[in-house]
């Protein structure tokens, strides 16, 4: 498939810059700090990644946006785009393209934290089930917050701004689910907010059952911002 | 299918009408042009003339507001895949990605271009030697001197072999050096390929092309061989200078033919000599101030033609046409 030639020179080129190694480094380090350390796993002396899980959105809040950032802001900036779009390739070719090379880069660093559920299977009796839940979780709620970065890279040509936006409504799909407990807020809009929380989503996932529902809403979202990501490349043609 | 009207069926280029406008500005006010199979064309204009937005609409970056633009008869508004298969395009200020190597990145224009396995190694084989990147075939692009990024630039415009190579501003902020490097390589690649160039400078276009097309504001002002253009025969601007008054420099160049321009400060800061800039038909027009001068027995201390500027020419085309 023609997006593996895009995606392919993206996974590179995070590697030759410092992009990858930082995130590498940063998710899994960051993950089983709050877990072993800060959380109050050795108190509560059972075998189970529930509090590990719990952390995860608020992490992905910021590390997905960090993956996608320069994705298109770069190629704006410097004009490479340009190039891209006089290859023959599709603009969903590319979407899906630069889509996959962050999302592999993120589904990496999740195989890195993996040494945190072996440590705790290797301190007790690990539920496995959850795990695989929670790591399915993962993916699907990476792909969905990689899709929203990489959407607002393609809005402007200031990576950090890219990133900025990013975090910020992915922020707030994340908290969403607060506002639905307000009191001022009518329960069929609250019941809306909640279906919307990524967190509740990716909690309910985490817990072991993989609704089909939860992961086709993250899909959802994730194909909706890459749609728009699309027609946002493909206007800039007849600015 | 692209045989129906003039410009040849060989043409590799045919642009129709073409206009683009950036908000209230308008880039391109109705531009027609075709380059014919193997040939060099020079695209010539001052900055600003709609060049590059013409490059871009043909590349199929930018779409047209009205027009067309064939590449070897497929349009490229309908059919961009098939048309950008056809292209080799160098944009303006060669764009990279500074942090990969020059072996990565070509390798990764090759796949764009889907060229894979033994095609590849082949196709990357041959533009390194073609563009002389060996020598830097390791290195992060970012690394390497502006001349060796401006060859990486035309390496991956010619890695997939394309029927037609668009060049905007090929040594653009290139060292005197470098741009005679660059323009060596292309007049090597012109002999084998068609060739459309942009540049604010005509000396290049003269160096390089065959034939050359003027634009200004957006709209062609001229279109035809170098020779005809009369580039290089009439029209040539020379600074001459004699000792002797202003007067006896007038009456030479009056009697010589040649057409005075302006008066100009004396090199030697001598008031018994004195120097303007003339135009003249060409060689024989140099020949004759010479020989005018000898006959009059006025010293010539200075006879120094220059290339005729982008402004005065366009200046003259401008007067052809009123």
């Amino acid at each position: 498939m023609r997006s593996f030639v895009i995606a392919r020179r993206e996974w590179r080129s995070a590697f030759d810059t410092p992009v990858a190694y930082v995130l590498l480094a940063f998710l899994p380090a960051v993950l089983a700090a709050f877990f072993f350390v800060v959380g109050s796993f050795f108190d509560e002396q059972t075998a189970s990644l529930r509090r590990f899980f719990e952390n995860l959105p608020m992490l992905m809040v910021l590390a997905a946006p960090a993956t996608t950032m320069r994705l298109w802001a770069e190629e704006r900036r410097s004009g490479t785009e340009e190039l891209l779009m006089t290859y023959p390739f599709r603009v969903r070719e590319l979407v899906l393209g630069k889509f996959l090379g962050a999302l592999g880069l993120l589904a990496l660093a999740l195989t890195f934290t993996l040494g945190v559920p072996f440590t705790v299977a290797f301190l007790g009796d690990l539920d496995w089930g959850p795990v695989i839940g929670g790591y399915l979780g993962a993916l699907l709620l990476g792909a969905a917050s990689v899709a929203v970065g990489l959407f607002f890279s393609a809005l402007t040509r200031n990576q950090i701004v890219a990133w900025l936006l990013g975090v910020t409504v992915l922020l707030a799909f994340n908290l969403i689910g607060i506002a639905a407990t307000a009191t001022a807020v009518p329960p069929w809009l609250s019941a809306l907010f909640l279906d919307l929380d990524f967190g509740a989503r990716f909690a309910s996932i985490a817990r072991g059952v993989l609704d089909l529902q939860d992961a086709a809403f993250f899909g959802g979202v994730a194909a909706v911002f890459l749609c728009w990501n699309g027609l946002v490349i493909e206007a800039r043609r007849w600015s | 299918m692209s045989s129906d009207a003039g410009g040849g069926a060989t043409a590799v280029v045919d642009v129709r009408g073409l206009e683009k406008s950036y908000g209230p500005v308008q880039a391109l006010r109705g531009i027609d042009f075709t380059v014919a199979a193997g040939s060099v064309v020079g695209f010539l204009g001052p900055n600003g003339a709609g060049k590059t937005t013409a490059m871009k609409i043909l590349t199929g970056f930018l779409a047209a507001d009205a027009g067309s633009a064939r590449v070897c008869g497929i349009l490229v508004e309908e059919h961009p895949l098939e048309a950008k298969r056809r292209i080799g395009y160098l944009p303006e200020n060669n764009p990279l990605y500074p942090e990969q190597k020059v072996a990565d990145f070509l390798a990764f224009a090759a796949r764009a271009r889907g060229l894979s396995g033994p095609a590849r190694r082949a196709a990357l084989e041959r533009v390194a030697e073609r563009t002389g990147l060996q020598a830097v075939w390791r290195r992060p692009i970012g690394e390497c001197s502006k001349g060796f990024r401006q060859r990486v630039g035309l390496a991956q415009a010619l890695v997939h072999d394309p029927d037609l190579l668009v060049l905007d501003e090929p040594t653009n902020g290139l060292d005197p050096l470098q741009a005679a490097e660059m323009r060596a390589l292309v007049r090597e690649l012109g002999e084998s390929k068609t060739v459309l160039l942009t540049s604010h400078v005509l000396p290049e276009v003269e160096a390089l092309a065959e034939r050359a097309i003027l634009i200004h504001h957006g709209r062609k002002v001229a279109d035809a061989p170098l020779s005809e253009l009369g580039l290089t025969g009439r029209g040539l601007e020379t600074r001459v200078a004699v000792r002797g008054g202003r007067a006896a420099l007038e009456e030479l160049l009056q009697e010589a033919g040649a057409q005075w321009l302006e008066a100009q400060p004396h090199p030697f800061g001598d008031e018994g000599c004195a120097a303007a800039l003339a135009e003249v038909d060409g060689c024989g027009g140099l020949e004759r101030i010479a020989a005018t001068a000898a006959a009059r027995r006025v010293p010539l201390i200075e006879l120094a033609p220059r290339a005729a500027g982008l402004a005065s020419l366009f200046r003259r085309l401008q007067e052809d046409q009123d």
